[in-house]
């Protein structure tokens, strides 16, 4: 899926495994420290709380380690993505942080429509017309259904207070 | 239209009559959907409650806004108890209670304590009967605490709903009271654990009477005694011309143990005296319909129902009680 | 025949006008709940609830019964066209039914889908006439030790079945054990693993972690790919099902392994997730193409399907017997048969025969209008995939943050979403199986659960996994499942080398 052709860069497979590799390990260690926190040994009433992910933890690591060992062995050039993919994927990936991020204090409704526009204007290209129609039909349609037919509760924002929603 | 003139009118006069009379009069209404928080999950006694009240209030029409049920059952419900003391101000939701009230932050340590709400109402309270199957030799608590303890020490199986929760504390206090051993297996809810005793997997158990009644009518289950001062109240036959009533109370059959379950409703803090009255009234409606009293008999419901000083004085007390209880049992947090 | 009788007179309740448009109604409100991830069949049919108190409670439960199939209906359709599955028992859907939505085969898929749902839904109906109070009393052999047998046997058959590196499929599942533990410990009462964060108090959510690392992970991977979907060919007319309804009769041997894993699943009741893997793990191992499941094998939705709806349909009948709910939906309308004044246990078919019929009746009906509602709109549902992907990514965004909040109506929730979705985009370039992660996050507390309360019972003693014929049957079929992957391997090798 990776072997990229050899004209275009990015950050090698090895490295980008490597590294994600270490953060499970990293991952598994945190468990091991929380299980010790809970109990690990067998009390009066069977295994304590930490007993199962106590080693759940050690098999993280060691499985982990075996998969270093092996991700490192191995002679593989490969690219982990282009940059311009990985470009790509941030154009998700930054604009969804910012909207989730966003969310508690703008409410979902505000948010969406702003995250959706943007969405389809910028990498869509769409005429504003169409981004309009959908950025804020969207959210007026989820309301409808969420609050109205189904009665959940969604995170509001000042619009919606204002607006007496 | 004419819903809200008349809407209109009935709050003009209930203004009129505010300035006329008494200032404290309840004047508050909810402005947005309330949303009712069930601190466990679906299917439980609380929630079973709690959707009840809310069909009530939708199919007699007691509220001008919907009313919302939400489960937040996460933490032995301390998921819903945090969810409520951080929105100090909202007067749009309450939560129902159960023991957990006092057990959660007592056995887990999470930061909360019932003072932090605003309490409303007490609706009722639920009753706890010691049950066995119906195959066994026990005919009556004498006869089964003797087996007990004849058998060797752990090995007879109490099963109970959750850890550290209601089920296992009384099965503490019978522990003590007896002098004898169990060994308690916690489950997921109230349905699973009767099953389990009809299937033979535990010994006994001190489910609610909702949770085992359909197993009693089917000749399954046999109930013992019923941990409270005297017998249940509702004299309908249930099973072999059996009713609640003829279950006598364990005091009376040598274990001297009380323990009801608090069904009750707090707000969230900071809540003025106009809205809390709202809720009562809500509730003081609710209780009067006939769905309620039918939902009060199926579940053998103990219908005591206090508001004000005297509902926080009860809380308090059973507040103190619980935590007794659970440090002779040794289920306080240990600090992690 | 007395049945029968009461069988017929259940379907003339069900054929009343009033009810035929409450049955309809209550799939299209189904199929929506079971659409919008993070609605859910539970919250959906709980929500619903109070709805139904102004009915009569025979049209009212056929009302919340058909809800529960348009929900499971519903549940396929986002796990084969996006790749996230609602509901737990759909994750097993995704494993074909996405990769066969990607080749421009949504319309097959669905029908598949759709069509197996049906079947096995009816099998359990059937099942469920005919020897209901037989069925019930076996349900109550089930104790812990059993429970914890039938969860080994559910990851003893799919174990193994993963084509990457072993240590990576055992890596991921342990993160997904690791993930299940945070929170409460139901044996003990304790927290752990929160480090004092009281938002991990509710451990983690399946449904987040799925919505995140399936549907926002795929939708990461394919803007690196660039913008486009790629089943955008989906032929959208009527004609695809009946050509793979001609196609489905070849898998009869499937189906009915796959129900009558469904049905032992759902009585157990251990439930429908459970059963959709095992099936799915089981028909990679005795299919002739085992080798080309999960690229887009339509064996490999007809399986998982199947079982999953057989169980979520047998697990009604211990609903009704014994007061038990099989499944979280089965709970809430456990709890509406409270309400309207009907006692679920062992009278209800005694004393309650005329709403007992009339809901088998409803189960009958509801399956089969449920079925022709869907078909009719597959094509609208494959017509999805031709909206283009710079406008259907943002909604699908959006829609997975509205599910991953109303789970537990936190935000925090929605940040999560977000970090399992990277987390599952990084995991799957670097060749980790996804889907044991998912089966250890579905089950692996209920599992450790189940170990924990049978040691309790037998005081520390292993021997209780041996300690009867049927426990000891499922775990020595556990036992099998597990090794057989490495004897066939070796097989594999052994032949290798003399070749």
């Amino acid at each position: 899926m990776t072997t990229g052709s050899s004209s275009s860069t990015g950050p090698a497979h090895r490295l980008v495994e490597a590294g994600i590799t270490g953060l499970i390990a990293l991952f598994g260690a945190v468990v091991i420290y929380g299980s010790v926190k809970a109990g690990i040994n067998w009390g009066s009433e069977g295994p304590r709380a930490g007993f199962f992910p106590f080693y759940i933890g050690i098999f993280i690591v060691a499985s982990s380690a075996i998969n270093l060992w092996n991700g490192l062995r191995e002679d593989n050039d490969a690219l982990f993505a282009e940059w311009g993919q990985l470009r790509q994927v941030m154009s998700v990936v930054v604009p969804t942080a910012i909207y989730v991020g966003v969310m508690p204090f703008a409410g979902l409704y505000l948010a969406s429509a702003v995250f959706i526009g943007w969405f389809m204007r910028w990498l869509g290209k769409y005429r504003w017309v169409t981004v309009l129609a959908v950025s804020l039909g969207m959210p007026i349609v989820t309301y409808f259904i969420f609050e109205r037919w189904f009665l959940v509760p969604l995170p509001k924002g000042p619009v919606e207070e204002w607006l007496g929603l | 239209m004419k819903r809200s003139a008349e809407f209109a009118l009935a709050t003009m006069a209930a203004l009129y009559a505010g300035a006329m009379a008494a200032p404290a009069l309840a004047a508050w209404e909810p402005v947005r959907p309330v949303e009712f928080i069930v601190p466990a999950g679906t299917g439980g006694g609380a929630d079973q409650m709690a959707r009840t009240i809310q069909g009530i209030v939708t199919k007699h029409n007691l509220m001008k806004q919907p009313m919302v049920v939400i489960n937040k059952s996460g933490g032995a419900g301390g998921e819903g108890f945090l969810d409520l003391k951080a929105s100090g101000g909202n007067p749009h939701k309450i939560i129902i209670t159960l023991s957990n009230l006092f057990t959660t932050p007592l056995a887990t340590g999470i930061p909360f304590s019932w003072k932090d709400l605003t309490p409303v109402a007490m609706l009722a309270l639920d009753e706890f009967v010691l049950w066995v199957n119906a195959e066994q030799p026990f005919k009556t608590t004498k006869d089964f605490i003797a087996a007990v303890k004849a058998a060797p020490a752990g090995t007879m199986k109490m099963g109970g709903t959750g850890s550290k929760q209601e089920d296992q504390i009384i099965t503490v206090a019978i522990e003590k009271a007896a002098g004898v051993r169990f060994t308690y297996i916690p489950y997921k809810g109230g349905g699973e654990v009767a099953v389990q005793l009809v299937g033979n997997h535990v010994e006994s158990t001190v489910n609610n009477p909702i949770e085992a009644v359909a197993q009693w009518r089917g000749g399954k289950l046999r109930p013992l005694c019923v941990f409270d001062a005297k017998p249940m109240a509702y004299d309908e036959p249930i099973a072999d011309g059996k009713s609640w009533k003829d279950i006598p109370s364990c005091k009376s059959q040598g274990l001297d143990i009380e323990y009801l379950m608090l069904r009750g409703i707090f707000m969230s803090p900071r809540a003025t005296k106009d809205q809390v009255e709202y809720y009562v009234d809500l509730f003081k409606k609710v209780r009067a319909t006939p769905e309620w009293l039918d939902f009060m008999k199926s579940g053998a419901f103990n219908t005591t129902f206090l508001t004000g000083a005297d509902y926080a004085k009860w809380v308090e007390i059973e507040e103190k009680r619980h935590e007794t209880l659970m440090k002779d049992a040794g289920f306080l947090a240990t600090g992690n | 025949m007395e049945e029968l009788a009461n069988l017929f007179q259940g379907f003339a309740i069900a054929l009343q006008p009033f009810n035929i448009m409450v049955m309809v109604l209550g799939i299209v409100l189904g199929v929506v709940i079971g659409v919008l991830p993070g609605l859910g069949g539970a919250n959906g049919v709980a929500i619903l609830l109070p709805l139904t108190f102004s009915m009569p409670p025979t049209s009212a439960i056929i009302m919340l019964s058909c809800i529960y199939w348009g929900a499971l209906f519903g549940g396929a359709i986002t796990s084969i066209l996006f790749n996230i599955p609602g509901e737990p028992w759909s994750v097993a859907t995704t494993f074909d039914g996405y990769p066969m939505a990607q080749q421009g085969k949504a319309g097959e898929a669905l029908t598949a889908a759709f069509t197996s749902s049906f079947v096995g839904a009816l099998f359990a109906v059937v099942m469920i006439t005919l020897v209901a109070p037989l069925v019930a009393s076996f349900a109550l052999r089930f104790g812990p030790a059993e429970k914890f047998a039938v969860y080994f046997l559910a990851f003893c058959s799919f174990v193994g079945l993963s084509k990457e590196p072993p240590f990576k499929t055992i890596a991921a599942m342990m993160m997904g054990f690791a993930l299940a533990a945070v929170g409460l410990d139901s044996i003990t009462g304790q927290l752990r693993l929160t480090f004092g964060f009281t938002e991990m108090l509710n451990g983690f959510d399946f449904l987040i972690a799925v919505i995140g690392l399936f549907g926002i992970g795929e939708i990461l991977l394919t803007m690196e790919e660039g913008l486009s979907f790629r089943g955008g060919k989906a032929k959208i007319n009527l004609r695809v099902v009946v050509q793979t309804w001609k196609e489905l009769p070849a898998y009869w041997m499937t189906s009915l392994r796959s129900c009558l894993i469904g049905c032992w699943m759902g009585i157990t009741p251990a439930g429908a997730t459970p059963a959709s893997f095992m099936s799915y793990g089981i028909a990679k191992r005795m299919s002739k193409k085992g080798n080309n499941f999960g690229k887009g094998e339509i064996e490999g939705v007809v399986a998982p399907e199947t079982a999953a709806h057989a169980a979520g349909t047998a697990a009604l009948l211990p609903m009704l017997s014994l007061g038990v709910p099989g499944s979280p939906t089965a709970a809430v309308l456990l709890g509406g048969l409270l309400i309207w004044g009907l006692q679920p246990g062992p009278m209800l078919f005694v004393e309650q025969k005329e709403f007992v019929w009339g809901l088998i009746a409803s189960m009958y009906l509801g399956n089969l209008v449920g079925l022709i509602v869907v078909l009719t709109c597959v094509p609208i549902f494959a017509a999805i995939l031709r909206i283009p992907f710079s406008i259907i990514a943002p909604l699908i965004l959006v829609l997975c943050a509205i599910g991953a909040y109303s789970v537990h109506s936190s935000t925090f929730d929605v940040i999560l979403m977000l970090v399992f979705g990277v987390i599952g985009y990084l995991l799957k370039k670097c060749n980790y199986p996804l889907a044991p992660l998912v089966l250890a996050i579905v089950l692996g507390d209920k599992a450790e659960e189940a170990f924990r309360q049978s040691l309790l019972g037998s005081q520390g003693s292993l021997g209780i996994f041996f300690s009867n014929a049927l426990v000891s049957t499922i775990m020595i079929l556990g036992l099998i499942a597990l090794f057989w992957s490495v004897i066939q391997q070796g097989y594999t090798r052994l032949r290798g080398a003399t070749a």
